[in-house]
């Protein structure tokens, strides 16, 4: 549709190839993450320099590139140590998380009792739990994983089970009237249908879980860029402390990356609206 | 003619609200017969449907199908809807093999002969007009196009019972009148006993040999006529005198029921 009435617009000026004049669009927007990010160090840069900011308030880029450089080896190793924490409880929420949400999307008995208290559960900050689980466990990397998991698992939970029980009757009638068991509902219609919400849950649950296992590790870890930042803040290595947040925005950035593309390969289907094209 | 669907005194209602969606109904439909069900909206046509499925059984009153007690799923039946309900994520020919990998004796043999399910599903699918659109996931059809692949998706298993709840609603008008066609031949070429649901008084006359008419809710058939237009009826068939005679009456019967008595 778009495609047919582009070439319209450029019809007016016999000069420009409407082919070049949208060749050079798709560019300019491909650019356009680039030229924001650059323009935005840029600025900062600027205006540190311009007001003479003092670098306990706001480091400039250029000082924060400066402890990328020496502090490069903490850096990474927390950052590993931090990525480690969240895959871990990450992963913890996908399994508990998909088999909780498939049990109470396919029993409404289930679904009555248990959403109550998983909405109770949710609405707990998880900063306030880190002490029990410090308690529990001790200062180390357990209370980082189980941050991450019991941040993460909700958006699981209550997407797998909306998907599950947005199943359109007539579909299910079709199937049960062939003799289907619920079984096969769920196999055959079920499961596959709750897919892109499985998937679009897991890009808002690895973000919640990287939350997660930041806070832990700023409270109660030896190790990690939470706690990397918690010793940072303490000798006021305002730098490294924007170093390790840049760190962190990276590490987060990439994860999510990989979130979005797997979501795209498993369930393409479900994006076919063009309108966001 | 025997009787293969026949319901008998037949009161039904969901929940505890005690309104009845259907009280009283008697219904028979012959073997190889195409009846058509016509009503105020809100009747309980679509209890119907279910009631003849075994997808809810009666409170009171029989439900036979096939000379049998319904007492489970009768499995020998095909549906299709106003909403095509065909799965996105499923090509059109994966979408018509879903009912085989459901129903026995199909399902256990699925694996080792799907050449030849694949084979019977592009048969089928050139039938209704579809021929080489298999591979085509659903929502690269259009609304028609999905409605056909939806009656191919009910006639795979080669049901014995086919059942529609106005599987044309929400089409335009010529599309719903190429439909017709598509739906008049594949009964007249399977032989089946096809129940029809529908608001639409012409699309009953025009396909069905006997068109039941229900009251308001709670449903029960308040009047039933046979269609003696000789087959096989052509779309001109709609413009004669005997047809507009035969859905001048109907409407005028529906007209009654919506009257609350």
């Amino acid at each position: 549709m778009s495609a047919d009435a582009e070439p319209l617009a450029g019809a007016g000026s016999p000069s420009e190839d409407p082919a070049r004049v949208r060749v050079a669009a798709a560019r300019r927007v491909a650019a356009a993450p680039w030229l924001f990010t650059l323009g935005f160090f840029t600025a900062w840069e600027m205006i540190c320099r311009l007001f003479n900011v003092s670098s306990y308030v706001l480091p400039m880029p250029s000082a924060i590139a400066a402890v990328f450089g020496t502090y490069w080896w903490p850096l990474v190793f927390h950052s590993f140590h931090t990525l480690w924490m969240t895959l871990a409880g990450f992963v913890l929420a996908i399994l508990f998380g998909l088999a909780l949400g498939l049990a109470v999307g396919a029993s409404r008995f289930l679904y009555a009792g248990v959403y109550p208290l998983l909405v109770g559960f949710n609405a707990i900050p998880k900063v306030a739990v880190v002490p029990i689980l410090v308690i529990w466990f001790g200062v180390g990397w357990l209370p980082a994983v189980l941050t991450a998991f019991m941040i993460s698992f909700f958006p699981i939970v209550v997407n797998v089970a909306t998907g599950l029980a947005t199943i359109e009757p007539e579909v299910e009638d079709v199937l049960r009237a062939l003799g289907a068991s619920k079984r096969d509902i769920m196999l055959k219609v079920g499961i596959p249908r709750s897919l892109p919400y499985f998937f679009g849950s897991l890009k808002v649950a690895i973000t919640l879980a990287y939350v997660g296992s930041v806070i832990a590790e700023y409270n109660a870890s030896k190790n990690g860029i939470g706690n990397l930042m918690a010793r940072a803040s303490a000798d006021f290595n305002v730098p490294l402390l924007f170093a390790a947040l840049i760190a962190l925005a990276v590490l987060g950035v990439a994860i999510y990356a990989i979130m979005a593309a797997m979501e795209r390969r498993m369930t393409g289907w479900a994006s076919r609206s063009q309108f966001a094209a | 003619m025997p009787a293969f669907v026949e319901l008998t005194d037949v009161t039904h209602a969901y929940g505890g609200d005690g309104v009845s969606a259907v009280e009283g109904l008697s219904l028979a439909v012959g073997e190889g017969e195409f009846a058509a069900v016509v009503g105020p909206s809100g009747c309980g046509k679509s209890t119907l449907m279910k009631l003849a499925t075994g997808l809810q059984f009666p409170r009171r009153g029989t439900v036979r199908v096939a000379g049998d007690a319904v007492r489970k799923p009768v499995k020998l039946a095909g549906m299709a809807f106003q909403n095509p309900t065909l799965l996105p994520w499923r090509t059109t020919l994966d979408n018509l093999l879903l009912p085989l990998e459901v129903v026995e004796p199909h399902r256990s043999r699925l694996k080792r002969e799907r050449d030849r399910y694949v084979a019977r599903a592009e048969a089928l699918l050139a039938q209704v007009g579809l021929a080489g659109q298999g591979q085509k996931f659903p929502w690269q059809l259009s609304g028609g196009m999905q409605q056909r692949a939806s009656l191919c998706r009910a006639l795979i298993h080669e049901p014995q019972l086919l059942l529609l709840d106005e599987p044309f609603g929400a089409l335009d008008a010529f599309t719903r009148e190429e439909l017709w066609c598509v739906v008049r031949d594949l009964a007249a070429a399977r032989g089946m006993t096809v129940l029809l649901v529908t608001h639409d008084l012409r699309e009953a006359v025009f396909l069905a040999d006997r068109v039941f008419c229900m009251s308001a809710r709670p449903g029960r058939i308040i009047a039933e006529r046979v269609v003696d237009l000789p087959r096989p009826r052509d779309l001109e068939v709609t413009y004669t005198r005997t047809f507009i005679d035969l859905v001048h009456d109907l409407r005028g019967r529906i007209a009654e029921a919506r009257q609350p008595s």
